[in-house]
């Protein structure tokens, strides 16, 4: 089966960097703002941003993770699943403007997970979406506000996400049915 | 997972991965919103021919905490003292659309009968059976050792070298039993304390060793202490002369705890009888776990409910 390259580590890296510009150009500065990352790839993007969003605005931006787990609407038709901590830093999500980070968004069911979680742990002032592949097939109304890369795939193939504290290196590579 | 029957064909990585969910669970306790939707339109049926009122409690908020619908059966007052079987009692609970059913029973081996005999798909889970086993409260057992040695570091840890002495009625204890099959998998050491005559008769394939003299065990500055509750609704028997006996020869009191290091853990199931097995002074002291591992029950209970009965359960449904 051929394997195809989309993102090697510099253009994810760029990719990142433009996001954390966009992100703070939206929220006219740092303030209030607080990134979720969703397990297991998502919290390596949501420390990433965050490190980056405070080395661009000089003020600590925090990052933690959400695990939807518990709240998808396919648990029974699966095997179970195994759940991962969710780590809310310190102040809460009470006023705050909250970004969710995923690294591929493709039905849109997994962010609406994550809406729901979210309202279980307080009321956000906003909520965003940064996602560093958008796949397309949405099954939900839901879109993102910061994208890495628009990657239109058949939903024959399959996109990795690879990220150097979880997989040793980075890369987006895309695994063709037919090419 | 299937069925939570017992601690004893419990695998290691198997515990460990419910003692990890359990921690996910805790810290939604933690939470202003104690609630999941995760088993929304399920049912669970807590089905208890025994009364526990502390168990029974603990897995109805468990299941409620998931959202699950709760239905409490107790055998008292029911169409069980009219002589129904435990048979007919399952079908009715099948009929009635029954996806997960707690059973505390007085016969070892009923929940064993309930989950092979295919008179009901429910996932069963053993909430105490006669003096077989109760592997919910050794797993809560564990997780609450597991957080006070190793805190926020626990997730995917055992209880490797740890020192655990249980000591009362390991006879009748179910509890007791639970524990030593759980530890025993996580790598702990057991040593099991009691007067002979509440010792069962061969204990030679338990992995745990056995000592007649509680300070000679304590001696040893054990990590955790274990004090069982002197069931005396079991004590059909002469087992030991008199109460006052007991408590002096094997119940935990303030000198003996004088003589422990402040790290060992003093672990009860509850209900104490204050003063007897274990003084007043220890049980409300910081090295007691005994409030904690109330808590941590219903985050062990949820997670058990949670690998039970959130995933496709294949044929049966």
């Amino acid at each position: 089966m051929a394997v195809r390259t989309v993102l090697q580590q510099a253009d994810l890296e760029r990719a990142l960097t433009r996001i954390a510009h966009e992100i703070l150009e939206a929220n006219k500065g740092p303030d209030d703002l607080v990134l979720l990352g969703i397990p297991t790839r998502g919290v390596a993007l949501a420390e990433r941003l965050a490190r980056i969003i405070t080395r661009i605005a000089g003020v600590d931006v925090p990052a933690g993770a959400l695990d939807v787990t518990m709240y998808r609407d396919d648990l029974g038709r699966n095997p179970v699943r195994a759940t991962h901590p969710t780590e809310v830093p310190g102040d809460g999500v009470d006023g705050r403007v909250v970004v969710l980070v995923d690294d591929v968004l493709y039905s849109g069911r997994t962010i609406r997970a994550a809406l729901d979680a979210l309202a279980d742990l307080g009321r956000a002032r906003a909520v965003r979406l940064a996602v560093l592949v958008d796949r397309g097939h949405r099954e939900f109304p839901i879109r993102a506000d910061y994208v890495g890369k628009n990657l239109p795939s058949s939903t024959r193939e399959r996109i990795n996400v690879r990220l150097a504290e979880v997989d040793g290196d980075d890369a987006v590579t895309i695994e063709g049915s037919d090419a | 997972m299937r069925h939570l029957l017992s601690t004893r064909d419990l695998a290691r990585d198997e515990a460990i991965a419910l003692l990890d969910v359990a921690e996910d669970m805790a810290a939604v306790q933690e939470r202003e919103v104690k609630k999941l939707p995760t088993l929304r339109g399920r049912t669970v049926v807590n089905l208890f021919f025994e009364d526990s009122t502390r168990t029974r409690i603990s897995f109805e908020a468990a299941a409620k905490r998931l959202s699950a619908d709760v239905i409490n059966f107790s055998a008292k007052g029911s169409s069980v003292s009219k002589g129904e079987s435990l048979k007919d009692t399952a079908q009715t609970l099948q009929a009635m659309g029954a996806d997960g059913v707690v059973i505390r029973h007085h016969a070892s081996g009923a929940p064993q009968r309930l989950a092979t005999s295919g008179w009901i798909d429910a996932g069963v889970v053993n909430a105490g059976d006669g003096t077989h086993e109760h592997p919910t409260q050794a797993l809560l057992d564990a997780f609450t050792m597991r957080r006070r040695l190793h805190g926020a570091g626990s997730r995917g840890r055992d209880l490797d070298g740890v020192r655990v002495v249980i000591v009362g009625d390991i006879l009748h204890s179910r509890v007791a039993r639970s524990n030593v099959w759980l530890l025993a998998t996580l790598g702990a050491e057991v040593t099991l304390v009691a007067p002979p005559t509440l010792v069962p008769v061969d204990v030679t394939g338990w992995p745990a060793s056995v000592d007649y003299d509680l300070d000679h065990a304590l001696a040893a500055a054990p990590d955790v202490v274990m004090m069982l509750r002197v069931q005396a609704e079991r004590m059909h028997g002469a087992f030991f002369p008199n109460s006052r006996e007991y408590a002096r020869t094997w119940g935990l009191d303030d000198l003996r705890f004088g003589r422990l290091p402040t790290t060992t853990m003093v672990m009860h199931p509850g209900p104490m009888n204050r003063g007897f097995e274990i003084a007043a002074r220890v049980a409300d002291s910081p090295q007691s776990t005994v409030r904690e591992q109330v808590a941590n029950g219903v985050s062990v209970r949820m997670a058990a409910l949670y690998l039970l009965l959130s995933g496709e359960r294949g044929e049966a449904r």
